[in-house]
């Protein structure tokens, strides 16, 4: 008999080594064959040790054989422990991942059906290779099990098992033994374990009858099943009516996931009766705010965010509730943001004063960051109105409070302002003459008072001296962008006061002439010549006259904003971008698995088979899982929950908002080339695993941008990176002219939009386009300077895909590099 | 879908880490509590709820000093994993009692367990305490609730001390008593946390009563109940109309302007005499929950002024007024006043005789702090707090002070009058008489008076 091993008490301490480990094996070892009374509980206390160290990350795979072995046991608490154990670690174990499988199917057997349940889901759950052929045998008597427990267990098996091998699920009729339990079992839990997996849909739509269930399902499974229902569409308007009818007292459920879910039906089912649309705008106005002020902040946060979507759409059907957008003290500052946005959107003439007066309020508040959004939100409705007088009123108050970060919003709003209203200038400008600019520190601040004091030189009497003083310190000065736009005040104001600024351009010219910033110098020169060149040419190219900025650029699009609205009731809503922009797969592929190799592993085997899963002749069975699997699988999607479906090729155009991005490399043959020459040359400059941790790039064969789309996007744009590259001898022979290396680049779908240039001097710009880019976006851009005799490349370049711009180098690197070889 | 739901202490330690679906890698964790931590920002901001980092969704929500933490592939939706998540804490706590790290780590296998049969494959499964009952083997070890400050849930409704004992709802509603039976009982809570915003003239800006009927049940064999609420009880159409009704409308009438209910409940009867019918499920669920912007008193009026006294001092004099009935006694009450930026000192002046009452000022964010631990209804209580300020020129001194926020308790009491006028139990046995309990409070939620 074994001495009882001693034990510390659990949980809390941490194995001091290897050592540890080891006593643990020994202790496990000697209570696996032992049959003495009160074993039980020693194995728990060591079970809960082990747990406990693999909650906190330390590996104790080590004691695989001897947990298994001391599992033959009676005890549920025990069992259940060592299939938490099993299931974390069968995956790195493949070798002993057997052990398990034997013992898992042996307790598929047992007497006790929650050990049998228990059993077959830890054994569905266990991701290693081969399982398949050991899984169906369970399964199958899982789901005929006479306990509801067991069959519950066994569906969402069948649905496990599609995800690793859909042939073997449907080889195995397992969708027909669904469908058949679907008629045959009346147990509730059991209905909504099958709406999980969302393989009731076509049931469901072909039995009316199932949506006036939806009361029997539980929440969750509600949230489910509404989710199907808003992808419905309904035959005639009559049906529209009763789905709503019915699903009607759904809004005033508690669970705010419930709620959503109903509005995402009831938006979706009026989308094309305007009148109807506008109904449920009002009468999901309450629920929505009781949500919001319910429930943790968390909840309301995610229930707000929705309530901006609708108030961002439809702000004139929420300009009545304004007041329900104050902010509340204790709110944190993510509900407080979204509320300033909503007051700035319903914000219209009954309601401005109101409204501004409050936003006026908070521009005093603690939190600095709310108080800098209220000045914002005061801004962009001053924008927005047509009468600004008592908001401008407002604004100038804002600079008497003397709160650097106060006087830093209003100033560049008041810039902006004053592009737009130029008629306020007077006002304007006698408050902004008094902001003494020492208070002012912030860049863009800075920035903005400068272009005033140039803009509004004659007003202003002090603006040269003012000027002098920011002169005379443009050494301490850091930021290139106020002293780009301190050059420019100090030449308009030269313009409007000559005399008494000219002494100080001229030391402005010369402090930007030596200025280490390109851009700083740059200006700085070209302001020079112009002025050699005549004052009035300079004039009429530095401060041309100007018109008044009637509207702002719109931040987002509204095809984005509708694909957001498609996605209502999922993450899209509360990051504002539509799910493509933050899930795309491509971006992410498996490479991220590489602290984990066998998951890595497993993910790409899995995606391959969903893949051919694809590809296998739809029949009704199939479908019946794939329609519960379309986010995870991307693929076949059920349209319109009528019989028709989209291939996945064609699921891009499809209504319904499933935005999906086809996988990348493998199915795009033709430029599979650019894929093998960035491994192969970034595994020559980089480390193993940071070319496995790199996104793939594959470049789109024939991207389309104009000149000027291209001069335009490298305006915007900032540089990204700059490199410098040696050129081969025969590379230099070659270029004689920019034709040849302009062909040579298009070989590596690099595509040359202008070139220029005279031996040895050679300057090139060029595009690419990544594939499978949304339309306008996904561009590389490229300046490549040469020079012939150095044998010197300098490349700029300037991109949307900063992600990629790594991978996007290397090709381009390896392009050139080749040229002439 | 969910891939993985961990638990971190606010040090960031796994207390409990499950993965279902194996595409998130384990560093998840390792990832989220960085991002939460140095949450990028603009001054003092906190993480959102939601956020995403290469590709993987981070959901959590922040219960008794714990992240609770779901990470997903998939565009799921926020609303579900949020509810999910704080129902989990529900669960955890009608489990153990009293939801801390401590007892979460002495109860680690069992909330493991818990996990097992509430998601799977990433799915929610069930999250009925009831039905979880029948799946979950481990015993809870429940750690002695008399170590643990008397703030807990039961605390809040104690007026004086004749109401109930202390511990009554921190226990768990599977655990045995110690004394072996469990005592049948059920708890009703009317909870409402009120928001007030007073203008500079005293005037109320905006007003609304955000209200919760939590039920907590501990008896046997699942009795129907039925909630009686006020009969004159009217659930408004739309919320601008209400503020009409407020002065003209019938005396006594409330008015809320929406609601929603727990699963559990029927209304076959609601439109008929206001009464709820439901089986409670074990543990503690919200109701209803509601919300009202109907004119109602405001317990505490608010009387702040600030003046100059000199070229470098000021003087701010702060009066608060308990606006309730004498019989009630509102607890923790604290005002919160951000003083000028140049204050470098402030020196407190209580009345004469005041006792239970505490000032204090922090230089750091220039927040004063004036608690009183009870104010009795009716009373008045005025604290003047002289400034030393580092600037001579103030004339901006009362756009730079405020605005003073309210803090409070006050058991007994709710503002917008929404009454259990019975609760019956439909059981045939006459012997069958267990405990009830019908409590009231009222929470601050936004109190808030400018200057």
């Amino acid at each position: 008999m074994p001495p009882p091993p001693p034990h510390r008490p659990t949980s809390t301490s941490t194995p001091s080594g290897k050592g540890e480990l080891a006593e643990l094996k020994t202790q496990l070892r000697q209570l696996a064959g032992s049959r003495a009374p009160g074993v039980e509980d020693l194995k728990r206390e060591l079970y809960k040790k082990v747990i406990s160290y693999m909650t906190i990350g330390i590996d104790v795979s080590p004691l695989f054989s001897e947990m298994v072995m001391c599992s033959a046991t009676s005890d549920v608490v025990l069992k259940k422990m060592c299939y938490l154990y099993v299931g974390n670690y069968a995956r790195v174990h493949p070798d002993l991942a057997l052990l398990t499988i034997n013992f898992l199917q042996k307790d598929c057997q047992d007497e006790y059906p929650m050990i049998r349940g228990l059993a077959l889901r830890s054994l569905c759950s266990l991701r290693v290779q081969n399982l398949v052929e050991y899984l169906v045998g369970p399964l199958r008597s899982g789901l005929k099990d006479t306990h509801g427990y067991v069959r519950t267990v066994a569906v969402l098996g069948v649905l496990k098992l599609y995800h690793i091998a859909p042939n073997a699920c449907k080889d195995n009729d397992f969708p027909a033994m669904l469908k058949e339990l679907i008629h045959r079992d009346g147990d509730s839990q059991l209905h909504f374990s099958f709406v999980s997996g969302g393989i009731q849909f076509f049931y469901l739509m072909n039995n009316e009858h199932m949506i006036y269930m939806i009361k029997d399902f539980s929440e969750w499974a509600q949230c489910l099943v509404l989710e199907m229902v808003a992808k419905y569409v309904p035959e005639d308007p009559n049906e529209t009516f009763d789905i709503m009818n019915l699903l009607e007292d759904r809004l005033q459920h508690a669970n705010s996931a419930v709620v959503l879910a109903t509005i995402k039906v009831f938006l979706n089912l009026t989308m094309s009766m305007a009148d109807v649309h506008q109904q449920v705008y009002e009468r999901i106005k309450a629920p929505l705010m009781t949500l919001v002020s319910s429930g943790s902040p968390e909840q309301s946060y995610a229930v707000l965010c929705h309530l901006h979507l609708l108030v961002m759409r439809a702000p004139v059907l929420f300009s009545s509730d304004y007041k329900h957008f104050y902010c509340r003290y204790s709110d944190p500052s993510y509900i407080k943001k979204l509320k300033l946005e909503m007051l700035t959107a319903v914000a219209n003439e009954n309601n401005t004063y109101e409204i501004v007066t409050e936003l006026s309020e908070y521009a005093a508040n603690v939190d600095v960051a709310i108080a800098r959004e209220s000045i914002r939100a005061v801004g962009k409705i001053a924008l927005q109105q047509y009468d600004v007088n008592a908001i401008v009123d407002r604004l100038l108050q804002f600079l008497e409070m003397e709160k650097d970060y106060v006087t830093a919003e209003t100033l560049v709003l008041v810039k902006d302002l004053l592009r737009k209203y130029p008629q306020w200038s007077q006002d304007c400008i006698a408050v902004v003459g008094n902001v003494s600019s020492k208070h002012v520190q912030e860049p863009k601040a800075k920035a903005a008072l400068l272009w005033m004091l140039g803009e509004y030189a004659l007003e202003m009497p002090d603006a040269p001296y003012v000027l002098e003083g920011f002169v005379e310190s443009w050494a301490e000065e850091e930021s290139p962008e106020v002293r780009l736009e301190l050059l420019t005040a100090v030449a308009k104001c030269f313009f409007r006061r000559a005399p008494e600024t000219q002494k100080i351009l001229g030391a402005a010219l010369a402090a930007a002439l030596s200025d280490a910033h390109q851009d700083v110098h740059d200006r700085g020169l070209l302001y020079y010549r112009l002025l050699q060149h005549g004052v009035e040419t300079a004039e009429r190219v530095i401060n041309p006259p100007k018109q008044a900025v009637s509207v702002f650029a719109d931040t987002q699009s509204s095809e984005i904003k509708d694909r957001i609205f498609d996605e209502f009731n999922t993450l899209a809503v509360v990051y504002q971008q539509p799910s493509y922009m933050f899930l795309d797969k491509e971006h992410r592929g498996a490479f991220e698995f590489s602290d984990d190799t066998s998951t890595n592993a497993s993910v790409t085997e899995s995606s391959e088979t969903m893949l051919a899963s694809q590809s296998v002749d739809a029949n009704d069975n199939d479908l019946l899982l794939s329609a519960s699997e379309k986010e995870d699988t991307r693929g076949n999607l059920v349209s319109n929950g009528s019989s028709s479906y989209v291939a996945p090729s064609n699921s891009l155009i499809d209504g319904l908002g499933s935005f999906t991005v086809p996988p990348a490399a493998s199915s795009l043959p033709t430029a599979s080339f650019a894929i093998d020459d960035l491994l192969g040359l970034s595994l020559s400059t980089n480390s193993p695993e940071s070319t496995l941790a790199q996104p793939s790039l594959v470049l789109n064969a024939k991207p389309a941008l104009n000149p000027g789309a291209f001069q335009q996007k490298w305006r915007q744009l900032p540089v990204a990176s700059t490199e410098d590259y040696g050129l081969s001898s025969q590379a230099a022979a070659n270029l004689t002219g920019p034709q040849p290396l302009l062909k040579h680049m298009q070989t590596h779908l690099i595509h040359c939009i202008a070139s220029g240039g005279q031996a040895p001097n050679f300057k090139f710009f060029f595009f690419a386009q990544k594939s499978n880019a949304s339309t306008g976006l996904g561009y590389f851009l490229v300046e490549c300077i040469i020079n012939v005799t150095a044998r010197k490349c300098t490349v700029n370049y300037k991109t949307d895909e900063s992600d990629l711009l790594e991978s996007f180098a290397a090709v381009f690197k390896s392009a050139i590099l080749n040229f002439g070889v | 879908m969910i891939s993985q739901f961990f638990v971190l202490s606010l040090r960031g330690d796994n207390i409990i880490f499950r993965d279902y679906r194996a595409d998130v890698p384990k560093s998840s964790a390792e990832i989220f509590f960085r991002k939460v931590k140095f949450w990028k920002g603009e001054e003092g901001e906190e993480a959102p709820p939601v956020f995403n980092v290469d590709g993987v969704n981070y959901l959590h929500v922040k219960v008794a000093g714990l992240l609770f933490v779901a990470t997903s592939r998939v565009n799921v939706s926020p609303s579900l994993v949020l509810e999910l998540l704080q129902r989990i804490v529900r669960v955890a706590k009608d489990y153990l009692g009293v939801l801390n790290e401590e007892s979460l780590r002495k109860n680690f296998v069992l909330v493991y367990e818990l996990l097992d049969e509430t998601i799977d494959f990433g799915y929610p499964q069930t999250t009925s305490t009831e039905v979880l009952k029948s799946y979950v083997f481990n015993e809870p070890i429940t750690i002695d609730a008399a170590r643990i400050p008397n703030l807990g849930a039961a605390a809040i409704f104690m007026q004086g001390s004749r109401r109930m004992p202390g511990t009554a709802v921190t226990k768990s509603v599977v655990a045995n008593e110690p004394g072996g039976k469990k005592r049948e009982e059920i708890f009703v809570d009317i909870i409402e946390k009120i928001s007030v915003t007073f203008s500079s003239s005293g005037y109320i800006l905006t007003s609304e009563v955000d209200g919760t009927i939590q039920m907590k049940s501990y008896l046997t064999g699942n009795p129907e109940i039925r909630l009686a609420l006020n009969e004159d009880l009217s659930i408004g159409s739309g919320g601008g109309s209400n503020y009409e009704y407020g002065g003209s409308g019938g005396m006594g009438m409330v008015m809320l302007d929406d609601c929603n209910f727990h699963e559990s409940v029927r209304l076959d009867d609601f439109d008929l005499d206001r009464t709820l019918t439901l089986v409670p499920p074990d543990g503690e669920f919200p109701v209803m929950n509601y919300r009202m912007t109907q004119e109602f008193k405001v317990p505490f009026k608010v009387y702040p002024t600030i003046s100059d006294v000199g070229a470098f001092k000021a003087e701010l004099v702060l009066k608060v007024r308990a606006e309730f009935a004498n019989t009630i006694t509102a607890n923790s009450v604290v005002l919160r006043v951000p003083l000028p930026k140049s204050t470098t000192r402030a020196t407190f002046q209580l009345e004469l005789g005041a006792s239970g009452q505490s000032t204090d000022f922090k230089e750091s964010n220039k927040m004063m702090e004036w608690s009183l631990r009870k104010v009795t209804g009716g009373s008045e209580h005025l604290l003047r707090v002289k400034l030393t300020l580092s600037q001579e020129r103030n004339a901006n001194i009362k756009k730079e002070t405020g605005p003073v926020s309210m803090n409070f308790t006050i058991p007994m009491y709710n503002a917008s009058r929404l009454q259990v006028r019975y609760l019956q139990i439909v059981k045939k046995s006459k012997t069958y008489n267990p405990y009830r309990w019908v409590r009231y409070v009222t929470h601050a939620n936004s109190y808030v008076v400018r200057l």
